[in-house]
């Protein structure tokens, strides 16, 4: 296929001419075409409706190297929006189909399609990327990807941000009309983590109200769901995504909603009610998707300056954006440094702990602290059973406990009197000693 | 690869001048620098290699009940077990055994799993001894309030286990799961103790029979 004659015109117009709005560093030259082109590695996390912009904007935007993932294949009700795929290709994975159709569409860029879910690919896969962009809908998989790019994050031994250990990240949602594209830079800008409070807790029915009571039609597919189910198809494991499972789930709320003289128990709406799942609108990702296309542009290149750091489009009438430059939580579970401490490498748990509590640091804050390290609890004070499965540890070596690793690690202590967990690095002050 | 002149003249430039450029745009500078430095690839090749042992990731669920647990209060009549041993602390069991009430003397064992996104999504609580409340359905299901609709992260396991405790104390046959049960302890609540004691001894109640708690 022909290279479109002129296609990186517009591309050059931003990296070949100086500018007032360009990021530090920027020199115009031809080289950093070559760069987006050949050396700059992208991962697209979701080929849904977000996912499937997000490659057709990077690929058309100069980025030759994109990688993929989902564990998703098409299903008929994508086809209006997720324009990637035509009706024979529903059943195939979207991400084999998305990163073909791409390739076929802009000559020289290389797509590579990872058809799993994102817990099974290692730590290692996630690291080769320079830019992570997220077409997520769920909350959980945003906070999964955030925990692997914060775990990337080192420091110089003066405490310092090792600044080649980020991974910048950024990330599109979209709602209906709404919709948001964020700048993550781990460490420096808020993660996911430190601005939870931004998502909204999901909407409950009481459960007695569903058994009782049902007053909307979604009480009715509730209660289906959530009760009925258990009973009638007892040991079966509710799947949402079988037709078969989801077809039962309608059938009996339309039943439950007849006893109840409601009305407006749809197809749609059951698997809206149990899918969690919102009407999308394909402007709407399309706008979210450029502008965070946008963005890893400019991060790549710096021809211009980056947002900061969250941006909010509303669509309902006309079109309204606002950007906030939302701030870090200094105590973040995930992104947050912790408080340096040094400790000896011969020096047990019990030591450890000792030294927290006579550190003036902490001295106000700390009177029974538990301690534990990525995922083992080295010391729990209660419960009594955990307490009593812990306690010999207070006698081992500290860096024996943190896998021996002589550069240390970060603790995470617990206790009464802190209101969150208070994330401690350790760094061990001498060499083993080898004899 | 080529080493871009420009760029690191640029990069020199930016350095001389660095208290102009705010914290994002730097950090923003340092990626691109990354990106074309050729000594981050050789590092990255001999790092992909060797690794060191696997990093094991904690959910932000684990990292809050992590600190609920090591702060649990039970009171005499509660125990905890952790099925799974003392590192999985995402399920665990709450056993029961109501000293006062209606209830007392059983001994009811409800399991807690928590979501990864704990405690942004509220625990999942079943109860796994067959009972005969108003509140809890012969499946397990609970109807306590704070298990759903009124869940607040400021709450906490130990904030559930009150709930539950409250729950065999005081039934409430006004929000009932048990349509039956609750409509004898509003109508007639001395045989509602009786098919209490009855359940909890092995017995049948409304054609259903329940485990010898006592």
């Amino acid at each position: 296929m022909e290279e479109l004659q002129g296609r990186w015109h517009d591309l050059d117009r931003l990296l070949l001419r100086p500018g007032n709005l360009v990021g530090p560093g920027f020199e115009p030259c031809a080289e950093l075409r070559d760069l987006l082109q050949n050396d700059c590695k992208v991962l697209v996390i979701g080929a849904g409706g977000l996912g499937c912009e997000l490659l057709k904007d990077l690929a058309l935007s100069g980025f030759g190297n994109i990688d993929v993932i989902d564990m998703d294949t098409i299903d008929v009700s994508n086809l209006n929006r997720q324009f990637l795929f035509r009706i024979h290709d529903v059943g195939k994975p979207k991400a084999q189909v998305a990163a073909d159709r791409i390739m076929q569409r802009v000559k020289g860029v290389m797509v590579t399609a990872h058809f799993c879910r994102i817990e099974e690919k290692d730590v290692d896969f996630y690291r080769q990327f320079q830019i992570i962009m997220l077409g997520l809908d769920s909350l959980e998989a945003r906070s999964y990807i955030n925990s692997v790019v914060c775990s990337f994050l080192e420091y110089e031994p003066d405490g310092g941000l090792d600044y080649s250990t980020i991974k910048p990240m950024v990330d599109g949602g979209t709602e209906g009309f709404k919709g948001h594209a964020r700048v993550i830079l781990p460490g420096v800008t808020p993660c996911f983590q430190c601005t939870l409070w931004l998502f909204p807790p999901q909407i409950t029915f009481p459960l007695c109200t569903l058994a009782e009571t049902p007053r909307s039609p979604a009480h009715c597919i509730e209660y289906v769901h959530l009760i009925q189910w258990g009973q009638d198809r007892v040991g079966e494991k509710f799947d949402s995504d079988s037709p078969e499972h989801m077809k039962w789930i309608f059938e009996q709320a339309v039943k439950r909603a007849t006893q109840f003289c409601i009305s407006g128990v749809t197809y749609s709406l059951t698997q809206g009610v149990v899918k969690n799942i919102i009407p999308a609108i394909a402007s709407t990702n399309a706008i979210v998707s450029a502008v965070c296309a946008l963005e890893a542009l400019k991060i790549a290149t710096m021809c211009s300056k980056g947002m900061d750091n969250y941006m909010m489009y509303v669509g309902t009438q006309g079109v309204y954006t606002h950007t906030v430059s939302y701030e870090k939580d200094p105590n973040c579970i995930m992104c947050s440094p912790g408080v340096p401490i040094e400790v000896d490498c011969s020096c047990t748990l019990q030591e450890c702990i000792d030294t927290l509590l006579n550190d003036q640091r902490f001295k106000a804050k700390l009177s029974r602290p538990s301690v534990s390290f990525q995922g083992t609890n080295l010391y729990m004070q209660a419960p009594p059973i955990l307490e009593e499965l812990t306690r010999p540890n207070l006698r081992l070596s500290l860096l024996s406990l943190m896998g021996g690793n002589p550069s240390g690690g970060v603790l995470n202590i617990n206790d009464k009197k802190l209101h969150g967990v208070l994330r401690v690095r350790v760094s061990f002050s001498k060499e083993m000693d080898t004899t | 690869m080529v080493l871009v002149s420009p760029l690191l003249l640029a990069c020199i430039r930016a350095f001389l001048d660095w208290t102009q450029v705010d914290l994002i745009q730097r950090t923003t500078f340092f990626i691109m620098i990354k990106l074309f430095s050729v000594k981050q690839k050789q590092k990255e090749a001999a790092e992909s290699g060797s690794g060191g042992p696997p990093i094991k990731k904690q959910s932000p669920g684990e990292l809050r009940v992590q600190k609920d647990i090591s702060e649990l209060n039970l009171a005499k009549t509660t125990s905890i077990a952790f099925p799974h041993g003392k590192d999985n602390l995402l399920s665990f069991e709450i056993t029961i055994q109501p000293d006062e009430g209606y209830y007392q003397g059983g001994t009811f064992v409800f399991s807690f799993q928590i979501p990864n996104l704990y405690p942004h999504e509220a625990p999942k609580v079943k109860c796994r001894t067959k009972v005969y409340h108003p509140n809890i359905d012969l499946d397990g299901n609970v109807c306590l309030n704070i298990l759903r609709e009124d869940w607040k992260p400021v709450l906490s396991i130990n904030s559930i286990i009150y709930g539950l405790q409250y729950l065999f104390l005081d039934p409430n046959p006004d929000d009932p799961l048990n349509h039956e049960a609750a409509q004898v302890l509003r109508d007639h609540p001395w045989q509602f103790e009786a098919n209490v004691r009855k359940s909890i001894s092995g017995g049948y109640v409304g054609g259903h029979h329940f485990p010898r708690l006592i």
